[in-house]
């Protein structure tokens, strides 16, 4: 397994080369929602193909984190990053990239289900058009190619004309990971995506997750640390915006470096 | 059971019985003002003349075809010209306005022009346009009520924008696609029956108001379906006639005035049977 840095290092190559390749280069981010700052000198990587978990207790900046991935702030005028974070090396922050292109390559689902108000089949169709313009018959196949991956073909396969919301909540929400592979991105980014569901749907998701890292750059925020536990590769411990231990999951639950992490992680904080 | 729950139930009936009085207290006049009105204006409904014939002079027999089609084609086109202003306004209130000084100072006006007198409508209409050109119009009435139905629409599109859930259009967003398209394709499409009903709320209302028409669509004894002079229209056909000193005409007036009350009473049912099989 590759070196992993803990943040009490700085990190020049947090991964050792040649082993895995960081597909999200995360360097001195800071981020402020107005003049609160919720994110400090975060510098991690995250590695292709793989899991990587974020965990901490509320309020500690992992979504925020998360949400500077796909620049999703943008959408609010008092919100704003600086640092770099790069994708295949590209910075993202950079005001010159396009959003609507970097929303393509990362993909996001929400802690909510939101499925859009139309039928199963135009819900995935829908963020295929904006960049694609295929043939009914490329469509569908495409849509059944995307339910596929995200397990809920043969559920819905005869019912794709039906509302979205008619679905139950973990249907919803593998609707809405379908929608968001539909459109072939390289990192899929899981925003407490199962904390509205149900255990059977969380156990679902949560072997969907395990297969999509094949294909995909996977990075979750859970409040579960056992999820974290039983899904990621790699977990990073954040705690009031700081970036307090990054390691494989297995070594930073069974050995966290740091007392702080343990306390969180063994429950007598947070 | 201690005291302090027997005297909270005993509020809870005192209230109960005060707020079930309330209740009865407004259906009384609501049922005996619709009971009169189709008491009184039944019979003239009840004819076949009153929708084929024009308004007849005194002590003529006739109906209220030339006010009735009258009436249609002003809040037709009324609606149709405020229509798409309100909507667009409202959109961009609840879309694009959030928080800038522009859309607080719009919104605020609008709710000021909400609560406009309509004869305020009327009279503006009537120095802007009615004035200038020298004749009454069925366009300038159309004007006057589009001028009624925007800050309806406006307030009731902005509303049910705001309905929205942020997380669907963050959904949208998520996809990487541009705000015109997640408005266009996503939020219009959850608010889309909140808007309809708005819209329709904005038809009950012009249905009925008069005072924008008094000075600007004036009025039209005989058939005219042109917009470029005097149309007739009912609401000021039941004033006219309801203040004349003929019997006749105050019955064609009741009728007129039932009229309109099962039509703004259809669209309110319209617009509810539509609000309630909201997805």
């Amino acid at each position: 397994m590759a070196l992993i840095h803990t943040a009490v290092r700085p990190a020049e190559s947090p991964l050792a080369p040649g082993e895995l390749k960081a597909k999200l280069r995360i360097r001195g981010l800071n981020f402020h929602y107005g003049t609160y700052q919720a994110l400090r000198n975060i510098t991690l990587d995250i590695p292709e193909n793989k899991v990587t978990a974020f965990i901490g207790p509320s309020g500690c900046g992992k979504s925020t984190l998360l949400r500077t991935l796909n620049r999703m702030y943008s959408l609010y005028p008092d919100q704003r990053a600086d640092g770099e974070v790069l994708l295949d090396g590209e910075n993202l922050l950079d005001a010159r990239q396009d959003v609507a292109l970097i929303r393509a390559k990362v993909g996001m689902v929400f802690q909510k289900p939101t499925p859009f108000p139309m039928s199963i089949f135009d819900n995935i169709a829908f963020g295929v058009r904006l960049f694609e313009r295929l043939s009914r018959r490329e469509m569908e196949e495409r849509v059944e190619w995307a339910l596929t991956r995200a397990a809920l073909w043969p559920e819905v396969r005869n019912i794709l004309h039906r509302n979205g919301n008619s679905l139950s909540g973990g249907q919803q929400q593998r609707l809405c990971i379908a929608r968001c592979i539909a459109i072939r991105p390289e990192v899929l980014l899981l925003d407490e995506p199962c904390s509205a569901l149900d255990p059977i749907s969380t156990t679902r998701i949560e072997e969907l997750i395990h297969e999509l890292k094949n294909d995909y750059t996977v990075v979750i925020v859970t409040h579960n640390m056992q999820q974290a536990a039983r899904v990621s590769d790699f977990t990073a411990y954040m705690y009031l915006g700081e970036l307090i231990e990054y390691g494989i999951t297995d070594s930073l639950f069974i050995k966290p470096q740091r007392k702080a992490t343990e306390d969180y992680i063994t429950g007598r904080f947070g | 059971m201690n005291a302090l729950h027997l005297q909270r139930r005993r509020v809870n009936a005192v209230m109960l019985f005060i707020s079930g009085l309330a209740v009865l207290f407004g259906l009384f006049w609501l049922f005996w003002i619709l009971g009169t009105l189709f008491y009184e204006g039944g019979t003239a409904l009840a004819r076949a003349s009153f929708y084929y014939q024009m308004t007849p002079p005194p002590g003529a027999d006739g109906g209220m075809a030339n006010a009735i089609a009258g009436s249609v084609a002003l809040i037709f086109v009324g609606t149709l010209l405020g229509t798409p202003v309100g909507i667009l306004a409202g959109t961009y209130l609840a879309e694009y306005g959030k928080g800038n000084w522009l859309a607080s100072a719009t919104r605020f006006l609008n709710d000021v022009l909400l609560s406009a007198p309509s004869i305020v409508i009327g009279l503006f209409v009537y120095s802007v346009y009615v004035a200038r050109v020298r004749h009454f119009s069925g366009w300038a009435g159309a004007v006057a009520l589009s001028l009624i139905v925007i800050p309806v629409v406006v307030r009731t599109t902005d509303d049910m924008l705001k309905l929205v859930p942020n997380s669907l259009r963050e959904a949208a967003v998520a996809l990487g696609c541009p705000t015109w398209r997640m408005v266009l394709l996503i939020t219009y499409r959850a608010a889309r029956t909140g808007i309809v009903t708005g819209v329709l709320l904005a038809v009950a209302r012009i249905s009925g108001e008069t005072a924008p028409l008094l000075f600007t669509a004036l009025n039209n004894q005989f058939w005219s379906l042109d917009m470029n002079g005097p149309v007739s229209n009912l609401p000021i056909v039941i004033f006219q006639f309801a203040m004349s000193p003929y019997q006749d005409w105050h019955r064609l007036a009741w009728g007129g005035a039932a009229l309109i009350t099962l039509a703004v009473l259809a669209l309110n049912i319209l617009a509810r049977s539509l609000f309630s099989r909201r997805d």
